[in-house]
């Protein structure tokens, strides 16, 4: 898949510690609009702790990160020409592991929710919005549901439309059908592909390698909180250097 | 044989609505300032600042930790002496009803708030919503389900401790019905009608809050 050169996000010696424990150990990544980016590696590796960093689920300790050259400061109000919290969240969507849909909401109010509080959204255009995003992901039958009544795989597709609604121009993923039983990946994963095919850039933590070779432009194989080896996704899956890669691999293989 | 003589006390009948009326308005004052103090003292203890988490607990244990009586006392008798200004027995009632019942009300907010999965906020954060956002949109109304059977339950424990203000003659429905005993010498009958009095307005409530308690859990 194709990019631009423009780069979105920039990490710079990117640590996380959380108190003595550190689980970033310095990333350097540059993200280009358009770009899917795949990160794989073992359970511990420090993954969901560097996509979080990505929209400040997590605040980083040092190192440096902008977002379309701007410095990304952790305020959540932060002065121009920084970026603070809010704005950054809003401009990267993210997808979780475990839906996270808000129960006390019906479908199309929690999608709404965040355009029409944050944004100050009327409800009229929110929820036209709202039902487009609905018909993408194949729920549109489902607007007036509770998240209760939903299946694991609708869920997350709900979950996906609901991060679309703030028109983010990254999305963020960590492992977003790990929760889901095997025959509700597919539908999960199709949303995903057509996102991607749309242009949308992505950062997708994922275990499914077979998706991961197929949808992403790029793949980044972490180890103990550093960026072990990267590449297209034929030189990553299919050509792996280092030994630790062929041997995460090879578990995925058998 | 006892004689039980119920005609008597029930002429005066209009005393025990007085003590009534008296019990109605210092429960739904006490209850009203307790929320707002509760919810202050829940924040507080919520804070991520240190001495204020430290002021809002020491609050709380202060209260839940004396007896509501010996507040009572304290407030009417003791607090004008180290202010040096009288205060009314109206004011040292409603204030330390009000502080009791708002140190226990802190306590099963935060239950309730810390009983919502932190993924919940998490994804309020995700779509740029701010602290107050969340808390407003997404964990208080998730929160308040859960947390109300026990406030329900707290706030019938309040209207019976009203009775305490007896103490320091208040005329709610206790002291009502001690002046009836005064006059009628009839106290069997005096207590037992307001026993039965107060058993009328609270059994409706807790069975409220048995309500709320059964759909709660089979929501979940
Ligand atoms: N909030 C936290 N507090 C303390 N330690 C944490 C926290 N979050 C993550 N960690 C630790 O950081 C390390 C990396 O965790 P992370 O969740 O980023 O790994 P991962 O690569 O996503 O793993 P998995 O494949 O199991 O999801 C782990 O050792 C984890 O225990
Ligand atoms: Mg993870």
């Amino acid at each position: 898949m194709t990019h631009s050169d423009e780069t979105v996000i920039r990490l710079r010696g990117l640590r996380k510690k959380f108190g003595t424990l550190e689980v970033l150990k310095g990333i350097d990544l540059d993200l280009h609009r358009g770009e899917v980016l795949s990160v794989i590696g073992p359970s511990g590796s420090g993954k969901s702790t560097l996509i979080r960093c990505l929209n400040l689920m997590e605040e980083p300790t040092d190192g440096s990160f902008t977002f379309q050259g701007r410095e990304v400061s952790p305020k959540f109000r932060a002065k121009a020409p920084a970026i603070g919290a809010g704005e950054l969240r809003r401009r990267v969507g993210m997808v979780f592991q475990h839906f996270n849909l808000f129960p006390h909401l019906s479908v199309i109010d929690n999608i709404t929710k965040g355009p029409r509080t944050v944004l100050g959204e009327d409800r009229a255009p929110a929820e036209a919005h709202a039902m487009e995003l609905l018909e993408e992901v194949g729920l549109a039958d489902k607007a007036r549901a509770y998240p209760a009544h939903l299946s694991g795989g609708q869920k997350q597709r709900v979950a996906i439309a609901r991060a679309l609604a703030l028109r983010p121009e990254v999305m963020l993923f960590d492992e977003p059908t790990s929760a889901l039983d095997p025959e509700l990946v597919g539908e999960v994963l199709a949303v995903v592909r057509r996102l991607a095919e749309g242009g949308m850039t992505m950062v997708l933590v994922t275990h499914e390698m077979g998706f991961a070779a197929d949808v992403a432009s790029r793949v980044l194989f972490m180890e103990n909180g550093m960026i072990a080896e990267q590449g297209s996704p034929h030189d990553i899956l299919r050509a792996p250097k280092s030994e630790r890669l062929k041997g995460f691999l090879a578990r995925f293989h058998a | 044989m006892y004689h039980w003589d119920f005609y008597t006390v029930l002429q005066s009948f209009d005393l025990f609505l007085m003590g009534i009326w008296t019990t109605f308005l210092y429960t739904i004052g006490s209850i009203s300032i307790g929320v707002v103090v509760g919810l202050a003292a829940c924040f507080a203890r919520l804070s991520h600042r240190a001495p204020v988490r430290l002021l809002a607990r020491s609050y709380q244990e202060l209260f839940r930790c004396t007896p509501l009586l010996v507040q009572i006392l304290w407030a009417y008798y003791a607090l004008p002496m180290i202010l040096g200004i009288s205060i009314s027995n109206t004011a040292a009632g409603l204030l330390m009803l009000s502080l009791y019942v708002g140190s226990f009300y802190a306590e099963i907010f935060r239950g309730g708030i810390l009983a919502i999965d932190k993924g919940q906020s998490e994804a309020a954060h995700a779509v740029g919503m701010s602290g107050v956002q969340a808390m407003r949109h997404i964990i208080l109304p998730q929160a308040v389900k859960k947390m109300l059977p026990a406030f329900i339950n707290q706030s019938v424990v309040q209207v019976k401790n009203t009775s305490l203000l007896y103490a320091i003659s208040i005329a709610e429905l206790t002291y009502m019905t001690s002046v009836v005993n005064s006059e009628t010498y009839r106290p069997l009958e005096a207590y037992s009608l307001a026993a039965v009095l107060y058993f009328v307005m609270l059994f409706p409530l807790t069975q409220v809050a048995d309500y709320f308690e059964r759909r709660m859990r089979r929501s979940d």
